[in-house]
């Protein structure tokens, strides 16, 4: 139809001149979002007399990378390892995530398709949890913690993560708009409720494991440990970042650069994942 | 269909397990243990997330509360002394009420600007074609899941010349020394607030951009049928009411998190702040629960931190859900 294709092209009750105001107001708004990252990313190429510059600039005019190799001498200094630190950022964030993301599908299955007693119970306990955060349950838990003896391991950090509550909310949400037909016509053939979930829900969900993934990288990626870690030699990238801040603005360049490597890891798998994450979020409303 | 097959299935069950009373009612037990049988599938798959679940988060609300009627540190094993945690802290404790103030203050401020905020900036995202749309998200949602790089903002705010804040004021003319922006009290609390605003577009962001995108376009063409004239009456008349669910859902992201300002004042003003003035209900925790080890204590914080997101949580669903319900 010519008429729809008109439609989509120009909308209805636009006019031109609140557009290109909206578009300012927009941009705006959007270079102060930027401003901070975009600075990060300029430090971390800035020679160290362009950061004591004064009047400080804000964009780079040599660039170069002694940043991150003062960074890497800096820390091969210290008796651990910058490397290492890497490693414990993707350890538990990975680690975390693949768990997180099993388990919440696993569970999100029978809690959306099926109907057995106690389901509405058990989803309305989830979406209670939403309306608190961690901090209040983290004295209980440290206490477990220490008495499961997971006190300074990893697992202080993984395993609670797997039963993230908003994970399974956002889960269940996005299984619900499944086709109740595709799980019938699975089960005719004889399918079990485990090979369903295995071979038919998951493959479907995938757009929600990027979501889940990308809400995970807000939690695991930017832990310092807490209060659970205290060996050097299990602390993260994030935690390695505030010592070297503590050096105070003689540190600024190696700062800026190891800013710039945190940041861009999940700012990379948001790119990639966006259109999954936005059609997993349609999803995500709460229901009367 | 399945279930009809099942049904028969299992319904010789109980004759066999009760021989001799089978004219009877099964027992309580034996109908939740048939229940339990028969959705057997559904409660296995539930089962690891819900342990876990359970073991960290419904059971440790629970202890928590009963440990704030205790005396705990760790090491002794705990002794009831009633509610004198709770006495002691709104009536010795003034640094609580100091955190207490700054938590009001900040969940009042970045709760509904924040909330606001990712309304206004999805629907003006939404306007634009979807190309300038993927990058202005991108833009918008990038802070918040930068790990914790609003360290950047501690050498923004710099309290000498070289921070970009102070240099960029006193080069404008505005100041003519440096400002202490994260020493001085009375800078302190704007400052947090704004990155904490800056990190606020996060998931309830997502979920509005979502909604927007996934509305009835027919809806709209409907709508200027029947006399809509500009995008203001649509955004009113049509948008956020077809918007609801998700709007409710960013209410409870939003408040969460703005009652739980912690770690952005403790890296950016210091742990304590300056005369406590970046001091909040969460940071007093951390001081007790992982410094002091006074359980007890820390724990009636927690359950007043917890009884305060849950009602402001519950009375904003029940006012959302009564505007255009």
């Amino acid at each position: 139809m010519p008429f729809r294709l008109f439609r989509v092209k120009k909308r209805v009750n636009r006019s031109w001149y609140v557009t290109f105001l909206l578009f300012l107001i927009l941009s705006l708004f959007g270079a102060f979002m930027a401003l901070p990252l975009v600075y990060a990313i300029n430090n971390a190429f800035k020679p160290l007399d362009e950061i004591f510059l004064f009047p400080p600039r804000f964009f780079v005019r040599n660039p170069t990378i002694n940043n991150f190799i003062d960074l890497f001498n800096l820390m091969s200094d210290s008796w651990v390892p910058f490397t290492r630190y890497v490693f414990n950022t993707f350890f538990i964030t990975f680690v975390g995530t693949a768990g997180h993301i099993i388990f919440a599908a696993m569970a999100a299955y029978p809690l959306a398709k099926h109907r057995f007693p106690g389901s509405n119970v058990i989803f309305n306990v989830i979406v209670l949890s939403l309306m608190f955060s961690p901090h209040v349950t983290q004295i209980p838990n440290y206490i477990t913690m220490s008495f499961l003896g997971w006190v300074d391991t990893y697992w202080a950090i993984i395993i609670p993560s797997f039963a993230f509550s908003l994970g399974l909310y956002l889960m269940k949400q996005f299984m619900e708009e499944i086709p109740d037909s595709l799980l019938e016509a699975a089960r005719i053939d004889g399918a079990s409720e485990y090979k369903i979930f295995w071979t038919v829900v998951m493959p479907i969900v995938k757009p929600a494991w990027l979501t889940l993934m990308i809400l995970l990288f807000q939690q695991l990626w930017g832990t310092d440990g807490g209060q659970f870690i205290y060996s050097e030699e299990l602390k993260t990238m994030n935690f390695a970042m505030g010592q070297i801040l503590q050096g105070g603005i003689a540190r600024a360049g190696a700062a800026a650069a190891v800013a710039l490597v945190l940041m861009s890891v999940p700012i990379t798998v948001f790119l990639f994942s966006q259109a999954s994450i936005i059609q997993t979020m349609s999803t995500s409303g709460m229901k009367d | 269909m399945l279930e009809q097959a099942k049904e028969i299935e299992y319904s010789e069950e109980p004759v066999k397990a009760e021989t001799g009373k089978s004219d009877q009612e099964p027992s309580l037990f034996q109908r939740f243990k048939k229940t339990l049988y028969t959705h057997r599938q559904s409660y296995i798959l539930l089962a690891p997330f819900f342990i876990l679940f359970f073991l960290f988060t419904v059971l440790p609300v629970i202890t928590s509360i009963i440990i704030s009627f205790t005396y705990f540190n760790m090491l002794e094993f705990p002794s009831f002394i009633g509610w004198d945690n709770y006495a002691r802290l709104f009536l010795e404790d003034d640094i609580f009420l100091i955190a207490l103030k700054n938590t009001i203050l900040f969940a009042a401020v970045t709760g509904p600007v924040s909330y606001i905020a990712c309304f206004v900036f999805a629907w003006l995202i939404n306007e634009f074609p979807a190309k300038l749309r993927a990058f202005m998200t991108l833009i918008f949602f990038a802070p918040s899941i930068s790990g914790n790089v609003f360290f950047i903002w501690l050498i923004i705010f710099s309290g000498d010349a070289y921070g970009y804040a102070n240099g960029f004021l006193m080069r404008i003319g505005l100041i003519y020394e440096p400002i202490q922006w994260l020493q001085d009290p009375t800078y302190i609390m704007p400052v947090i607030m704004l990155v904490q605003l800056w990190l606020s577009l996060g998931t309830s962001f997502l979920a509005f951009i979502a909604g927007l995108q996934t509305i009835d376009q027919t809806l709209f063409e409907a709508g200027a049928i029947d006399g809509i004239q500009n995008r203001w009456q649509e955004l009113w008349y049509i948008t956020l009411p077809s918007m609801r669910p998700q709007l409710l859902f960013g209410a409870v992201i939003q408040i969460t998190t703005s009652f739980a300002v912690a770690e952005v004042s403790m890296e950016l003003a210091g742990f304590p702040s300056v005369q406590y003035a970046a001091h909040t209900i969460v940071t007093h925790l951390i001081d007790y629960g992982s410094i002091r080890f006074e359980m007890g204590y820390a724990s009636a914080i927690a359950t007043i931190l917890f009884l305060m997101m849950m009602t402001t949580n519950l009375v904003v669903q029940k006012l959302l859900r009564k505007v255009g319900g």
